[in-house]
């Protein structure tokens, strides 16, 4: 069993948590501008990095979405950030 | 690693064709002190060039190969794989061969499959043991067989064989099945599909491999593709660790692998990959004739040739790219499996293990050309590539022979994302994956 750390509530097991999408995707617009392929860019398209990558999951039981830092192949988690702070810091989803 | 060692041999011409497998030869090598057997396939020496280079040894790159060779007379193809040729996702899966899905468009390309697997193994004079032992999906509640009797009425009119059966009709044919008072999932009927059923998933690899190699394509394995090589857009031959090779016509068919691939030209896609994992206990005498899949614990289960209870369930809920699994997938697919099997609680595991399988937003695979011109990708089959593996190939062999779709395939090219025209499996066959 993995631990993940929620923002909120601190340190909980793996199976609390569910993954959205990755981070770093900004939605499109205005709508009538926006083409068909970005739109499908914007809604279905992933980089699915190999390594170090910012992914925003939700902490199920206090509803909280956040952008966890982790590695996709080494499985290692290194932080866990609100997505308030996130934003402060212009996060995308390359991590530096 | 041993191919490095075996000595390499130059390409064999396409009329040195293939020794056939028969009872005489059998016969013949049986009687001898020492079988002087060939290798199923060379060790092939890549050359400089090639009219079309598949990336991936597994199930779909090998039967891409054989198809291209054999319905399109192109045979000056080569394989590349990173390790030996089917230890990806080929190796790994639970064997299972059905084509119960919802929409017409999953029905003509997954029973496309089963056609072909249903000849294969004299197609290619390689038993891959198929064994159409029928395919049973339980349903517990009301609204699952009100699901059931859908899906079922669906694969009538689709063409495909797929029966209702009531609970008692499949407790007989599954007697160990959980019949305790206070069973949280009983049974409440389901669906058979007698096609459906299981094939040696190592035999289907070596078989198609054997069979290519016939047809003189080259398999170069521990071949790993680093780059492509472009010229005025154009794909022109790839980058490997075993040099360059060129090619004006590229077909890929890499699984978890194609995002990290397509990644270096530019491209996205809509693929997540996740772990998937599989599990096999000690071999107990025969008790289970079909595969079993229950809609309510989604656990899945068979029984193999030696004996073996081989069984899977979801997805590990994390994405990753690494080929193992995490600890609470494996509780969750163990306790549905006991749920199911009370009496299977006294086996030991022998193996668990994962593959990393290519998930995309519908439950269908990729299949199409992508920006770059000459490349072209098979992909996305989630958890269900191996039942595709005979399509797959003759579909991406198509496609990269005629540069257009065959009209299977036409649907599942990755313009639907643009137009929405998505062919949702995970909504419409209430299978999760």
């Amino acid at each position: 069993m993995q631990i993940f750390e929620c923002p909120f509530c601190g340190k909980r097991n793996e199976t609390e948590f569910h993954f959205l999408t990755e981070a770093g995707k900004e939605r499109p617009e205005p709508a009538e501008e926006v083409s068909d392929s970005r739109w499908a860019e914007y809604l279905y398209l992933h980089k699915s990095p190999r390594g170090k990558t910012n992914e925003i999951w939700v902490h199920i039981p206090c509803g909280e979405f956040f952008i966890l830092q982790r590695d996709t192949v080494t499985r290692e988690v290194y932080q866990s950030i609100s997505l308030q702070d996130y934003r402060m810091e212009g996060g995308t989803n390359q991590t530096k | 690693m041993p191919s490095e060692r075996q000595r390499e041999e130059p390409s064999r011409s396409a009329e040195n064709k293939m020794d056939n497998y028969h009872i005489g030869s059998l016969i013949t090598q049986g009687l001898k002190k020492k079988p002087s057997w060939k290798p199923a396939w060379r060790k092939a020496k890549a050359k400089p060039s090639y009219d079309v280079i598949i990336i991936g040894g597994g199930g779909h790159g090998l039967a891409t190969a054989y198809y291209l060779a054999k319905n399109h007379g192109i045979r000056n193809v080569a394989i590349l794989e990173k390790g030996p040729i089917g230890l990806g996702n080929t190796g790994r899966n639970t064997t299972t061969i059905r084509s119960n899905y919802f929409y017409p468009e999953s029905v003509a390309l997954y029973d496309l499959s089963l056609r072909l697997y249903e000849n294969l193994s004299k197609e290619l004079n390689f038993n891959i043991m198929f064994s159409q032992r029928g395919l049973m999906m339980v349903a517990h509640t009301p609204t699952q067989m009100e699901i059931c009797n859908r899906i079922a009425n669906a694969m009538v009119i689709n063409g495909v064989d797929g029966e209702l059966l009531s609970a008692r009709q499949v407790m007989e044919r599954i007697p160990l099945w959980n019949k305790k008072k206070d069973a949280r999932y009983k049974c409440h009927g389901g669906i058979l599909q007698k096609r459906g059923g299981v094939a040696r998933h190592d035999a289907v690899a070596w078989g198609y491999a054997r069979a290519a190699d016939g047809f003189g394509v080259d398999i170069i394995e521990n071949c790993m593709v680093e780059d492509f090589l472009l010229e005025a857009g154009r794909v022109k031959g790839v980058a490997t660790s075993k040099g360059e090779i060129r090619a004006d016509r590229i077909g890929i068919a890499a699984a978890g692998g194609t995002p990290y691939l397509v990644a270096k030209l530019g491209q996205n896609l809509p693929i997540l990959d996740y772990a998937l994992q599989a599990f096999v206990t000690e071999p107990i005498k025969p008790c289970l004739d079909l595969v079993v899949l229950s809609l309510g614990t989604g656990t899945y289960v068979l029984q193999s040739d030696k004996g073996e209870i081989v069984f899977g369930g979801g997805l590990d809920r994390v994405p990753t790219h690494t080929q193992r699994g995490n600890l609470p997938t494996q509780e969750t697919v163990v306790s549905g499996l006991l749920e199911m099997f009370p009496s299977l609680g006294q086996l030991k595991l022998l193996r668990q293990w994962a593959g990393v399988v290519d998930v995309v937003p519908d439950s269908s695979p990729l299949i199409g050309p992508i920006d770059t011109p000459g490349v072209y990708i098979n992909c996305g089959w989630g958890t269900g590539g191996f039942k595709a593996i005979p399509a797959g190939g003759w579909l991406l062999a198509h496609l990269i022979a005629k540069d257009e779709h065959h009209f299977i395939s036409e649907p599942f090219d990755l313009n639907r994302f643009n137009t929405g025209r998505l062919i949702d499996e995970a909504t419409g066959s209430g299978i999760a994956h």
